[in-house]
């Protein structure tokens, strides 16, 4: 299967039979992989693969229980990432590893070795930032920087260091389109400077644009090696689930009656940063799947708030089939079947530090009947609890586990599936695969059209085109609180999606995805 | 009434006094807070070191080594706490607490041979003509070397956490560990050692109390300075410089109150004992309240991890 052949003492980084052993799991099983000078190298896997685990050992964080590494030739043990650094290893991290009450330039100078005067460094983080087309002030509080703005305090840590390995694990996740493409074009400049990237990312169509190889893990071991210029986003998935990939089905349907309207709907901004929405008009019909697109912070979270009940409106404006339910709280709108999962899956979906039996409960007390006279049924709550993990295929040790302590994509599949085993009328949900494999992100937009299959009205709010298109019946967009009149999917192309969008200032609309 | 018999002079000069021990103790626990370890006990970290100080000043004659004696056995106090939080992962708050029942407990037993007994004095050192000038002289230039001492560790935490390295590794560690984790910092080390320089500084505080400023030995004698010391770190916003002004302030109107007291003002004196209490934390609140259009958060410098359990994932 490996077409290229390793050539000894030519290879930057040679990792051989690598492994690592948690209780109860081998996070790496025998993983060998070996990886060029100016080469963007892609490590493919589900969620749970040990692709975290292998760029840790490489990184110094993890020391691995057995295997060897050779990094220009040399044997390369780090034993902590300072060690790593100094070979020339740096790594940007998946949760920023960044300190929000400090300012750009001590962030920078935590992450290096031998940091020059503040002052010197923060001229020469002027100096990297604008060579690379990343621009970046030195003496603003990490705390007020964009998701993009604190990738790229990351990338400059890195960059300073003059690393011949990159390690970027799911770099894009958080960024919107116009991020991911100053992001490539700075990888692109950085593999013409001959310095090797190590690349983890779900969205196969990105690693197609951008990585020169690819090994894939499954359950720790190595499966597969490709070259993913030469491959379908859709071969790729099927290497990583190590079987065929289920894409999800639509079934056509009749026009039924009108389950959620909202007319005319203005709302403030509620924070300092917030987006106000307005003169919003929208209807869903029974069975529909309205897909609302643009990129993130255009009123996503508001709109997505004004459906759930955590944003009050005026009576009227907010109806479900017709009956007034705008001045509704959230528990309120959950009895009569409205449901919501909003993006923040930590804190705003789930409590982090509860369990996921205290989750089930904390949204479907109500429908589920789990409490009664102010007393919770315990025992009803956890056999909920136990249906969605069965279900929805979360993988988890047991009910009782943190809701903090599941993988990204598990927890999803967690909070989603809490919603639909609820049977709701109306169900909106904000970013629905954020940083979701894609075995599980194909399984969440299946139980999204079966939910609609039986009836359901649902409102899905993406960044990512490709799904919205995949499953929706109607399409609209949002941009700076105003949401375009939707229309109908079906047939839709990239450049009337992108017309839509037009006042999305430079928003490149992604690929359709080949799956 | 007469309230001609304050004077000045010695007001200011006896609040510097007042003021040191719970100075003395806030900076250790600024410290410690920065490092993002919540250490309740510094009431028993400061009395711990009060009867160490005490005994080994007693018995040597040597204040110096009785003070020596006092940070030691502070940060021994505080290792106990560090080791309980920070290996075995126990409850900050439950431990900090149970460390100033115990710390109250061990010295009032090491103490009982010591009730009543006389420490060696400390002389106030000589500045030579600085002394003599009015008002400046009495007022900076006439105290032991303790309080100057203070001062310099006062001045020493600021340009630290401010100005180096591992000033921001400890602010980092005391901001989000898991990234200090990340980037291969050692979150326990650093926490352990914050943890103890703490303890010293309290024990330090606690020696001032029974070796300077009453100068003897009883049971309880640091009555809540270890409380308010923690309460001066949070109204202060966690830096070194208003600490210390919270510090003077709570010192100097406690000097205030007696005085008031003594010369008769016709104010229960219930209230007037409360005064250093209500007016410290008062003007701190009103120093650390959110301004319009600030950065609430950052303004008020908490330590996002503040009082949080760290354990490695490898």
């Amino acid at each position: 299967m490996d077409e290229r052949l390793s050539i000894a003492g030519e290879d930057l980084l040679t990792i051989e039979g690598l492994t690592k052993a948690y209780p109860g799991v081998v996070a790496n099983d025998h993983v060998s992989l070996s990886i060029r000078p100016g080469e963007v190298h892609a490590l493919l896997g589900e969620n749970g693969a040990g692709k975290s685990t292998l760029v840790k050992m490489i990184y110094g964080l993890v020391k691995p229980d057995a295997g060897t590494m050779t990094f220009k030739g040399a044997p390369f043990a780090p034993a902590e990432p300072r060690a790593a650094r100094a070979t020339g290893v740096a790594m940007v991290f998946q949760h920023f590893s960044l300190f929000e009450a400090l300012d750009v330039a001590e962030n920078i100078a935590l992450g290096m070795e031998n940091p020059p005067k503040m002052r010197d460094l923060s001229a020469r983080i002027r100096e990297v930032s604008e060579t690379y087309g990343l621009p970046l002030d030195p003496d603003q509080l990490v705390g007020d920087l964009s998701a993009g703005e604190r990738q790229r305090v990351e990338i400059i840590r890195c960059l300073l260091q003059n690393p011949k390995l990159l390690i970027m694990d799911e770099p894009t996740s958080v960024l919107t389109p116009q991020e991911v493409a100053i992001l490539f074009q700075t990888l692109e400049k950085l593999r013409g400077e001959g310095c090797s990237i190590l690349y983890i990312s779900h969205k196969l169509e990105e690693i197609r644009a951008l990585c020169d190889y690819a090994t894939v893990l499954r359950l720790g071991k190595k499966v597969a090696t490709c070259n993913p210029r030469q491959e379908t986003a859709r071969a790729m998935a099927e290497m990583m689930v190590g079987g065929e990939l289920h894409v999800p089905q639509k079934t056509p349907r009749q026009p039924q009656d009108v389950a959620l309207e909202i007319t005319a709907l203005d709302v403030a901004a509620r924070a300092a940063f917030g987006t106000s929405l307005k003169g919003i008009n929208l209807s869903v019909q029974k069975g529909e799947i309205l897909g609302i697109g643009g990129v993130a912070g255009n009123g996503q979270d508001e709109l997505c708030s004004v459906i759930s009940g955590e944003i009050l409106s005026p009576d009227a404006k907010v109806k479900l089939a017709g009956a007034p339910i705008g001045q509704l709280g959230p528990n309120a709108r959950r009895a009569l079947g409205v449901l919501a999962a909003p993006e923040e899956r930590l804190g705003h979906a789930a409590a982090p530090d509860m369990s996921l039996t205290e989750n089930a409960l904390l949204s479907g007390a109500v429908r589920e009947g789990l409490q009664s006279h102010g007393m919770i049924d315990w025992g009803k709550t956890r056999e909920f609890a136990k249906q969605i993990i069965q279900k929805f295929d979360v993988r988890t040790p047991s009910p009782n586990t943190a809701a903090r302590a599941l993988s990204g994509g598990n927890l999803q599949k967690f909070v989603i599936g809490r919603e639909i085993i609820q049977n709701p009328t109306v169900f909106v949900v904000n970013q629905p695969t954020w940083g979701v494999d894609a075995s599980a992100a194909a399984a969440i937009r299946q139980a999204l059209l079966d939910l609609a299959a039986a009836g359901a009205a649902i409102v899905v709010i993406s960044q990512d085109l490709d799904e919205l298109m995949e499953i929706s019946d109607r399409f609209a967009a949002l941009n700076e609180g105003r949401l375009s009149a939707p229309v109908e999917a079906a047939g839709l192309t990239v450049d009337q999606i992108g017309l839509m969008l037009g006042g999305a200032h430079d928003l490149e609309p992604a690929k359709v995805a080949q799956l | 009434m007469d309230l001609s018999a304050i004077s000045p002079t010695l007001l200011v000069a006896s609040l510097m006094v007042a003021a040191t021990p719970i100075l003395l103790a806030a900076l250790g626990e600024l410290i410690v807070e920065k490092s993002g370890v919540l250490n309740l006990g510094v009431e028993g970290m400061m009395i711990t070191g009060a009867i160490c100080g005490f005994a080994i000043a007693v018995e040597s004659g040597s204040p110096v080594l009785g003070f020596a004696a006092a940070a030691v056995g502070g940060a021994v106090l505080s290792l106990i706490f560090g080791l309980l939080t920070q290996i075995l992962l126990s409850n900050q708050v439950a431990t900090g607490l149970a460390l100033t029942l115990f710390g109250l407990g061990l010295s009032s037993m090491l103490g009982q041979g010591y009730v009543g007994l006389r420490p060696p004095s400390v002389e106030k050192l000589n500045f030579g003509p600085l002394g003599d000038i009015p008002f400046i002289g009495p007022v900076l230039f006439n105290h032991d070397w303790m309080v100057y001492v203070t001062l310099l560790l006062c001045v020493g935490s600021w340009v630290v956490l401010k100005f180096t390295r591992v000033g921001l590794i400890l602010r980092a560690v005391g901001e989000n560990h898991d990234a200090a984790h990340a980037l291969g910092y050692k979150v326990v080390k650093v926490r352990l050692l914050a943890i103890m320089f703490g303890g010293a500084c309290a024990g330090l505080g606690g020696a001032y109390l029974s070796l300077i400023r009453v100068p003897q030995w009883t049971e309880g004698m640091t009555a809540g300075a270890g409380w308010i010391a923690l309460a001066i770190v949070v109204f202060a916003s966690w830096r070194p410089l208003r600490v210390l002004l919270g510090a003077y302030l709570f010192g100097g109107v406690t000097v205030l109150q007696l005085n008031l007291q003594a010369a008769g003002l016709a104010i229960p004196v219930e209230y007037l004992s409360m005064s250093p209490y209500l007016i410290t934390i008062a003007v701190l609140v009103i120093m650390s309240a959110p301004r319009k259009g600030g950065k609430s958060r950052a303004s008020l410098a908490a330590p996002a991890c503040l009082g949080r359990a760290f354990h490695a994932s490898n």
